[in-house]
């Protein structure tokens, strides 16, 4: 196989998987099922279309073959003999209705009250985004085998006990919107950094983002989502310098998406009138007070403290917590700073490497040098992704030269 | 599909309820039972004697065993149950919510199996 065909190949299930999945599984509430079909159907492109090229629409002749595998295995479990042969390839019709977008209605399924929380994002990055378990175990820090099983069980559930595929009144049921929305952020804040594939799936969460929005234009928590993860994406073209993070404060302000900025703070003002204050608000407004720089030139630690001690209080996550010591830490002072990452429980931020990257630059300014390259090994042992890891490991360096 | 409400609660709660309130129960559960035959949905409901009244048998172990009293002692045993026919858990959820025993103790809704062996 040519590599350019590989390549479209694998842009298309890409594009397509989470598309497909929604419609297949719409009728049955079968993921399981249509994802064995998907991906038959998905091997039979792959035998396929280098002999025959990429088809104009690829879905038109993805999803026919994937409803024919669907109805196979569902024929041979109800063990009906199946006297007809299947053709070997989709009819292809010149005149293919557009094929509907049902991911919205897979989302909530994913999101449903029915279903552990815990596992709403998982089974959004793998139904919806088609990413796999091994993928999503790390990014949840439990091994890829309890992953799997978990995904697993959930999908039986969502089966037998018969989870519609369906937009629920968002008047009637407004948390389960926001179980949505947390899946879907959760989604876009998935190792960002890690080197290929992660990028298409943030574009991926950003378009769910996006079409929640549009759906749900007067609730304000999809509208701050939304203006969460433009202020992020407009700064995507800053935040690596010769594959090393570049921290907001730091990046060039030149470099940002000017539009997406302007964008954002549109979203974030609409959402402000509908007056129903969020997470997402509150952490996009965040965003906001960096995006400020571009007008005033220097970021403003106190609003950036006041807003982190808002969304502790209203959504209380060692992130915050974090986030907040380190805002306090540039407005009030490295001590400050460290007497907040003090109060939080030391088994909670054991394992999670932004709080001892936060720790080990205050230390760093407190003049504990020692103490701060500690941190510093910790944060770059517990890096995931390489432009965090060589950033800290800069910062780590500087120290050991005494440049801090 | 139909799905089954396995209905659970605490006795004690119960405990101190007067003719009046049981008469009460009794006909808050049968306009329950009037609103599911309503709208169609209505299969099956029974509403069961005490589990200190309740006979355990099995051939488990090759033999047959009877013991005197449930399976397994908890604090809010099954009560009682309705099988309702309705097309989603949605749907299932919202007639759920609706019924007196969810106000009281505790609803586990379960969807039937039979259609899918």
């Amino acid at each position: 196989m040519s590599d350019g065909i590989e390549a479209r190949i694998t842009e298309v299930m890409r594009a397509s998987y989470g598309r497909l999945l929604a419609i297949l599984a719409a009728r049955q509430s079968d993921i399981a099922g249509a994802e064995d079909a998907l991906a038959e159907a998905f091997a039979r492109a792959i035998d396929h279309w280098p002999r025959t090229g990429v088809p104009d629409n690829p879905e038109a002749w993805l999803l026919p073959t994937a409803r024919r595998s669907l109805l196979d295995t569902q024929r041979k479990a109800a063990r009906i003999e199946v006297r007809d042969t299947l053709p070997e390839e989709p009819v292809m019709s010149t005149n293919m209705p557009e094929i509907p977008d049902e991911r919205l209605k897979l989302m909530f399924v994913c999101a449903h009250p029915a279903i552990d929380p815990a596992l709403h994002t998982p089974l959004m990055l793998q139904t919806v985004l088609g990413v796999d378990a091994d993928r999503i175990g790390a990014a949840f820090l439990i091994s890829p085998n309890a992953m799997a099983q978990r995904l697993v069980r959930v999908k039986r559930k969502i089966k037998a006990a018969r989870i519609r595929f369906s937009i629920p009144d968002p008047m009637d049921h407004p948390n389960r919107l926001n179980a949505v929305l947390e899946a879907i952020y959760g989604a876009f804040s998935l190792d960002w950094l890690s080197e290929g594939g992660a990028d298409d799936l943030r574009q991926e969460a950003a378009y769910l983002a996006d079409l929640v929005g549009h759906l749900c234009q007067h609730d304000a928590e999809a509208l701050g989502l939304q203006a969460l993860i433009s202020f992020v994406i407009a700064r995507e073209p800053a935040r690596l310098r010769d594959g090393i993070l570049v921290p907001v404060p730091e990046q060039d302000i030149n470099l940002w998406d000017a539009g997406l900025v302007e964008r954002a703070n549109r979203l974030l003002a609409k959402a402000a009138q509908v007056n129903r204050l969020g997470r997402f608000q509150l952490e996009a407004a965040i965003q906001s007070v960096h995006a400020d720089r571009t007008v005033s030139g220097q970021t403003n630690w106190r609003a950036l403290s006041q807003l982190y001690a808002g969304l502790r209080k209203l959504y209380p996550t060692i992130g915050a917590a974090g986030g907040q010591a380190a805002a306090v830490g540039e407005d009030a002072g490295p001590t400050q700073g460290l007497a907040l990452l003090d109060q939080i429980d030391a088994k909670d931020v054991a394992s999670f490497q932004p709080s001892w990257a936060v720790r080990a630059h205050l230390l760093a300014r407190t003049g504990q040098i020692q103490q701060a390259a500690a941190a510093y090994d910790r944060a770059i042992a517990l890096s995931t992704d390489g432009p965090s890891r060589r950033w800290l490991e800069a910062r780590r360096s500087d120290l050991a030269v005494g440049l801090v | 599909m139909q799905y089954t409400f396995l209905l659970y609660s605490n006795p004690a709660d119960f405990g101190d309820m007067t003719q009046e309130d049981w008469a009460e129960m009794k006909a808050v559960y049968g306009k329950y039972i009037g609103a599911l035959q309503e709208a169609g949905v209505f299969v099956n409901t029974d509403w069961l004697h005490p589990v200190d009244t309740a006979t355990t048998l099995t051939l488990k172990d090759g033999e047959k065993r009877i013991h005197d009293g449930p399976f397994a002692e908890t604090k809010e045993p099954l009560g009682g149950y309705f099988v309702i026919d309705v097309p989603d858990l949605d749907t299932a959820l919202a007639w759920a919510a609706k019924c007196p025993a969810a106000r009281t103790g505790k609803v586990e809704v379960r969807a039937s199996a039979m259609d899918s062996v």
